[in-house]
């Protein structure tokens, strides 16, 4: 053997062992799982008793976060079935289940919407309680496995794209309810669909280290010198809401960076559709500088309602809005806000990636801008950008318009959109596409204009980062 | 463009009255035909005022259409049967509630139309006109004007009048529903007489609606005097 081949095995036995190395509590759980199946009688808690999993020894996660999370355990306590199918149903709402595991026009839970990745796309499954493409021969306890640790029911490791590693700091009685909730949904057929992953992101290994890198099965350990209302926000916020699998930056593999945690995120694949629905971005969460009593209010109102005295919410907000959060009670609400606002403050959003424009020429799009604003959008968010309470929402001091990356302002001017209709906004009004009414420059000049008046004050675009969208 | 503007902070308080009363039905009053259109500034941007689409612009006009008829064509988008991008992010978050409203508000608007100028090769519009009329028992194809009505202005509510659309918007609807890219509900009585239309019939067919005038009373026919010689799952 050569000098060159001996290297050559010598840097694949190193590579394999870093892999393995990096693995090895993933291999050792697996290996566990391979000699010894786990779970331990827990039936009852799948007919709604949800005290059953309380009461449990067998596993320290079973007592869960429960009783420190307010509202919910009171009443679970006290509950007949009935109770809890109605518990269930509103944490499946708090979590969004609805949101990614029913198919456009298919029926509701029963899975097949696709999700699309930057490494491929998995297929939501069906959650209807049917025997052979449901959860109809689930368990309790097989339920929790995939919540708490991301397994199905027969081992198999789950995707990613299920937000176990969120849901993961579930409560055991939440679980049980959101199960006993399913299991009391019509049963749908609605066959599983093989995930459409590039090599090698669909590998039995990949996932190991991706697991490895940024899955721990976890617990939600309640802050006591913070408030119930506090810890009960955390809760949600956290786990059921998984508002960081959108809110968090995320690395090239997929995994959320923790050290940067609601810092914003790029949404280069996600949405209901192709076209209109992709390249959003999520905001960051952690606030610039502390929140008013006035933005509490403001946002609260926005995520029951989907508009508020100064906002709308557009792009996949609007669907989170439109299937979980308009659904939530007031105090669960505010909770979320209470937490949000609680948030480490964030540095200053360092400038976007796009085309830099000079001087002179943001210069003549600003002047074209103001022209075309007068025009096509004074009469709706007003001459100095301030909207209208409740019906259109300002433009001045609005973090879509003056974030780093004018991605969602120009998906809104390009494609336009209604806010979600909610209990409170029933009828919401909308805003015209102009995709075909503007020409490319015209776009960035009034994207570039209201960037830049009424206080805001971030850079140009560019027509060729309108062209390119 | 002319806007009937609501008084701003009376918009806002009556939205803020209504998240108040949440609980009661009132909430869900029903807003005045210029409360609807400054709602629906969004759809008159392709399809005009009031749902009056320009005759030298693509997009249908959709004043004055049968209301059952235009929701059905709202829930199609929404969930998926009818592709267009736009239209389909427009109505992904609304509910059937906003849909019905909508369709309701937009067929109580009177349509204005004039034809474009277009010239057909005799042919196309001899066979055409065989076929709106009287169809073509060979091909098993029963007329246009059997479920259109006799004057082509649809039957309230749920069959669309065929006039009022450009050529090329008819002729397209005819392919997509021939090829599976637009669906109505099943059975989706459409998709089969496009099926056996053929894209030759298709071009006849569309020459013929194109070259007739637009009639000054637009309105549906209250009922058809006969059943539909075929099952349509949009018609209930």
């Amino acid at each position: 053997m050569s000098l060159r081949g001996i290297a050559a095995a010598a840097g694949a036995v190193v590579c394999l062992g870093a892999v393995l190395w990096l693995a090895r509590p993933e291999i050792q759980e697996w290996l566990d799982d391979s000699l010894a199946s786990p779970g331990a009688a827990r039936e009852a808690a799948a007919a709604g008793s949800a005290t059953a999993a309380g009461s449990a020894t067998d596993s320290p996660d079973a007592t869960g976060a429960g009783g420190a999370t307010g509202a919910g355990s009171a009443t679970d306590r006290a509950e007949t079935a009935g109770d809890a199918i109605a518990a269930g149903e509103y944490l499946a709402r708090a979590g969004n289940c609805i949101g990614c595991h029913t198919r456009r026009g298919g029926a509701e839970y029963a899975g097949g919407r696709a999700i699309s990745t930057p490494f491929g796309n998995v297929y939501s499954t069906n959650l209807t309680p049917e025997p052979e493409t449901g959860l109809g021969a689930w368990s309790a306890d097989d339920f929790w496995r995939a919540m708490r640790y991301g397994k199905s029911k027969d081992g198999r490791r789950l995707y990613p794209a299920f937000p176990y590693t969120s849901y993961t700091l579930i409560s055991r009685d939440d679980s049980d309810a959101i199960f006993a909730f399913l299991k009391s949904l019509d049963p749908v057929r609605s066959a599983r669909v093989e995930p459409d992953l590039r090599f090698p992101y669909g590998t039995k290994l990949a996932l190991l280290v991706w697991r490895a890198l940024y899955f721990e099965p976890r617990r939600f350990e309640p802050q006591p010198d913070r408030s119930a209302a506090w810890n009960r926000g955390a809760y949600l916020t956290e786990g059921l809401g998984h508002c960081g699998a959108c809110h968090s930056p995320r690395g090239p593999l997929g995994g959320r960076e923790a050290d940067a945690s609601y810092a914003g995120g790029n949404l280069p694949t996600v949405g209901s559709m192709e076209g209109p629905m992709e390249g959003w971005t999520a905001p960051p969460l952690r606030p610039g500088e502390p929140l008013s009593a006035r933005d509490t209010d403001d946002l609260a109102a926005l995520l029951k309602s989907g508009v508020s005295a100064r906002r709308a919410v557009t792009g996949p907000m609007a669907e989170v809005v439109f299937h979980s959060l308009q659904h939530l009670r007031d105090d669960d609400i505010r909770a979320i806000v209470g937490y949000i606002a609680s948030l480490p403050p964030l540095p200053r959003e360092a400038a976007g990636a796009g085309t830099r424009v000079p001087a002179r020429a943001g210069e003549n799009l600003r002047v074209a801008g103001a022209s075309v604003y007068a025009e096509h959008c004074a009469d709706c968010h007003g001459r100095r950008g301030e909207g209208e309470a409740y019906v259109y929402p300002a433009l001045a001091g609005n973090g879509q318009v003056t974030s780093a990356s004018p991605a969602n302002a120009l998906r809104s001017i390009l494609f336009g959109g209604f806010p979600p209709t909610t209990e409170a906004n029933p009828r919401p009004h909308g805003m015209p596409p102009y995709s075909h009414q503007l020409s490319d420059y015209d776009i960035a000049a009034v994207l570039t204009f209201i960037r830049g008046a009424w206080g805001n004050d971030a850079a140009a675009v560019s027509p060729v980062d309108v062209s390119r969208r | 463009m002319h806007r009937m503007r609501v008084i701003p902070a009376r918009a806002g308080a009556v939205l803020l009255l209504a998240a108040a009363a949440a609980t009661t039905p009132a909430a869900a009053s029903r807003p005045s035909d210029a409360a609807m259109a400054e709602r629906l500034e969004a759809c008159a941007a392709c399809h005009g005022e009031a749902g009056r689409s320009s005759s030298e612009r693509y997009f249908p006009s959709i004043a004055g259409k049968p209301a059952g008829y235009l929701e059905s064509q709202l829930h199609n988008f929404r969930d998926g049967r009818r592709r267009h991008t736009i239209m389909e992010a427009m109505l992904a978050l609304m509910s059937d509630e906003y849909l019905a409203d909508i369709a309701a508000y937009y067929a109580r608007q009177e349509p204005k139309w004039t034809p474009p100028a277009s010239a057909w090769p005799a042919e196309a519009l001899a066979r055409g006109r065989t076929l709106v009329e009287e169809g073509d028992a060979a091909k098993d194809l029963p007329s246009c004007a059997s479920c259109h009505g006799e004057s082509l202005k649809g039957v309230a509510p749920f069959i669309p009048s065929l006039l009022g659309v450009r050529p090329e918007y008819l002729s397209a609807q005819l392919g997509a529903w021939r090829s599976g890219a637009r669906k109505a509900e099943p059975p989706d009585c459409m998709a089969e007489i496009a099926q056996r239309l053929g894209p030759q019939d298709i071009g006849a067919v569309t020459a013929w609606i194109a070259s007739l005038p637009y009639p000054a009373d637009h309105r549906p026919q209250p009922s058809l005097p006969h059943d539909l010689p075929l099952e349509c799952g949009g018609v209930r």
